[in-house]
């Protein structure tokens, strides 16, 4: 498959999907975001989903109401439309996650799971340094709170978004899965396989190795707080997330916030410009930290 | 009206037609695995069809009706017994107050569906009374049923002896062609690989569950290559994408995974295929053991398939008619 040819193939009767690129990449996760939004613009009849991911996309369909030739005609125009356009650009937010490195929940959940980890000598971050060429855990975690990062797909589980560091490729934080899934992962653990974060948005299975925990949350089925108000699930394909370090106090003083009710996340909304951040990514992402934290 | 859950069976959860346009964020339809005999349960007893019911996996529960009501039980074959006397299945009858039903032991097929007048009246999330277990929402309080559970039932107009006729029920086999759609990822499996998915029977395990049913029979070989940036080391391993509902993914290249209506709606395992709409009532009838083919068909040919099942279904939902 070459570089700019999309692979297209049913999903049995009800689902086209569409594989932009084999390897992930921001441009081709761009472009899996600008197709689901141009088809989501104007979304005919009896599509049901339109689902980006990393580097392809899914619409599922009703074949009683659509035929499958025209869900096929209608994705095509939208890649003809997105390849189109000059300047790739997104309306979306940056928002600011807590995160407490090195905690000993998930410390204690992957202790119970050493059997199925590739150094059973070491804890997670500790493996992730060595994979990594860092001196130690320290070091990774400056790296992985270092720069934002970009919600490439949400899924999974409900609510559980993929992120993919905003930093050049030969930078980007890389992590093999454990060697077994665990059959437990503590909700809200930060997790990280390949090149993506993730954070569990519930309670279960995983193989991505743990690095830290965050007190607020992102999957709320009661919808308690003021930003579930509209929806069970925080995330959405093409927010910017800035991870922020904090100790256990903090932590314990955020959760006690979630606990009470009154945590609003710390958010503004920005305007992604895929070229201007690909040009010099340091400077670009030193102007997001600034729209989020008003400097 | 209420319906007391004595002893839940295994697996016994509310279910309904199942909740549409929120697999972008993770969450799956959900709704019956047998999607038509829900929909008949609830016709039999004056419901609509998208009403919600109760659903069990190989024993069913015990519960006992706090009122007089009008209730069927479809789907699997087993014994269906009101206070230790048999009744009949796709056939509505009524119960009384203190009433008790139960279940004997499975002969066909692996699901049941309780239906009563009035439906289970659970909240409706995101436009459905589905439980969705991993995000424990949806069906009685988040969660599969309980000893001891009190259902609420809404108010019904249904009446005893709806049948079904026997040339519209279900038929169950312990050997099963599952057709296919090949297609997805199936080119990162070599000649040979294709072919150990396609000429011989699996064995489906005891992992056939509302997520997916996990099959069981040998091995498949991929195609050699540096896998991509993003993607995991195996050579099953994909950049994390989409998962259609009813594709079929084979971790490490060994036990195929048919994803179910509460599948995890992305991953990073290769998927070589996905199940047609019309079997997968079919695949959710399938108990532990049972020999499955997959049997690859165009997607034209799903889509006749798909109408025969859409006739089949409009006929049991005229049967009031």
């Amino acid at each position: 498959m070459s570089a700019h040819e999309s692979r297209y193939s049913w999903g049995g009767d009800e689902h086209l999907v569409v594989q932009i690129s084999e390897a992930m990449s921001l441009e081709a996760n761009f472009k899996a975001m600008a197709m689901a939004s141009a088809l989501d613009q104007d979304r005919a009849s009896g599509i049901t989903d339109i689902c980006p991911s990393n580097a392809s996309l899914l619409v599922r369909f009703d074949p009683d109401l659509i035929a499958p030739t025209e869900v096929e005609r209608l994705v095509r125009e939208a890649e003809a439309s997105v390849g189109l356009s000059t300047k790739q650009e997104l309306e979306t937010r940056i928002f600011e996650l807590p995160v407490w490195y090195d905690d000993p929940y998930t410390n204690e959940t992957g202790a119970r799971f050493r059997d199925r980890h590739q150094t059973p000598d070491k804890n997670d971050l500790e493996f992730a340094a060595m994979e990594n060429d860092l001196p130690d855990a320290e070091a990774f975690i400056r790296a992985h709170e270092g720069s934002p990062w970009f919600t490439s797909m949400v899924g999974f589980v409900a609510g559980l978004p993929f992120l993919f560091q905003m930093v050049p490729q030969e930078r980007q934080l890389e992590v093999p899965k454990y060697l077994r899934p665990r059959t437990d992962t503590p909700k809200l653990t930060i997790g990280h396989g390949g090149c993506f974060t993730a954070i569990y948005s519930v309670r279960g299975a995983g193989g991505y190795q743990m690095f830290g925990i965050t007190p607020v949350p992102i999957f709320d089925p009661e919808q308690k707080l003021l930003d579930f108000k509209d929806f069970m699930i925080f995330f959405k394909p093409g927010d910017i997330v800035k991870f922020r370090r904090v100790d256990e106090a903090e932590y314990t003083r955020i959760l006690a916030e979630v606990e009470a009710g009154v945590y609003v996340y710390k958010q503004a909304p920005v305007t992604f410009v895929l070229e201007e951040f690909l040009a010099d990514p340091d400077a670009y992402n030193a102007r997001l930290l600034e729209v989020l934290y008003g400097n | 009206m209420a319906i007391e859950i004595m002893e839940t069976g295994l697996a016994t959860s509310i279910q309904d037609q199942g909740r549409v346009g929120y697999y972008n964020v993770g969450i799956p339809p959900s709704g019956a695995l047998d999607l038509v005999s829900a929909a008949a349960a609830n016709v039999l007893v004056g419901n609509d069809p998208s009403a919600a019911v109760i659903e069990s996996a190989y024993m069913g529960p015990k519960l006992r009706f706090t009122e007089p009501s009008i209730v069927a039980v479809t789907g699997a074959q087993i014994p269906v017994l009101v206070n230790d006397q048999e009744m009949p299945l796709w056939e509505s009858f009524a119960v009384q107050a203190g009433d008790v039903l139960s279940f004997g032991i499975l002969q066909g097929g692996a699901r049941m569906y309780i239906s009563i007048s009035g439906g289970i009246d659970v909240p409706a999330v995101l436009g459905s009374r589905s439980l969705y277990a991993l995000g424990a929402f949806g069906g009685f309080q988040g969660r599969a049923l309980q000893s001891g559970d009190v259902l609420p039932v809404g108010v019904g107009n249904g009446r005893p002896g709806v049948v079904i006729p026997m040339s519209l029920r279900p038929e169950f086999s312990r050997e099963v062609d599952v057709r296919m759609v090949l297609g997805l990822y199936d080119y990162r499996l070599t000649k040979k690989g294709l072919s150990a998915l396609l000429d011989q029977p699996w064995q489906l395990t005891t992992v056939a569950d509302r997520i997916g049913f996990r099959y069981d029979g040998g091995a498949l070989d991929w195609v050699e290559r540096i896998q991509p940036f993003g993607a995991g080391s195996d050579p099953s391993n994909i950049t994390d994408a989409g998962y259609p509902v009813g594709s079929i993914q084979v971790p490490g290249g060994v036990e195929p995974i048919i994803l179910h209506r509460d599948a995890v709606s992305g991953g990073g395992y290769a998927m070589v295929g996905t199940v047609i709409s019309a079997d997968m009532d079919l695949v959710a009838q399938c108990a532990p053991g049972a020999q499955t083919r997959f049997r690859p068909v165009t997607l034209d040919e799903a889509l006749e398939a798909r109408a025969a099942a859409r006739n089949r279904r409009t006929s049991i939902l005229r049967i009031l008619d």
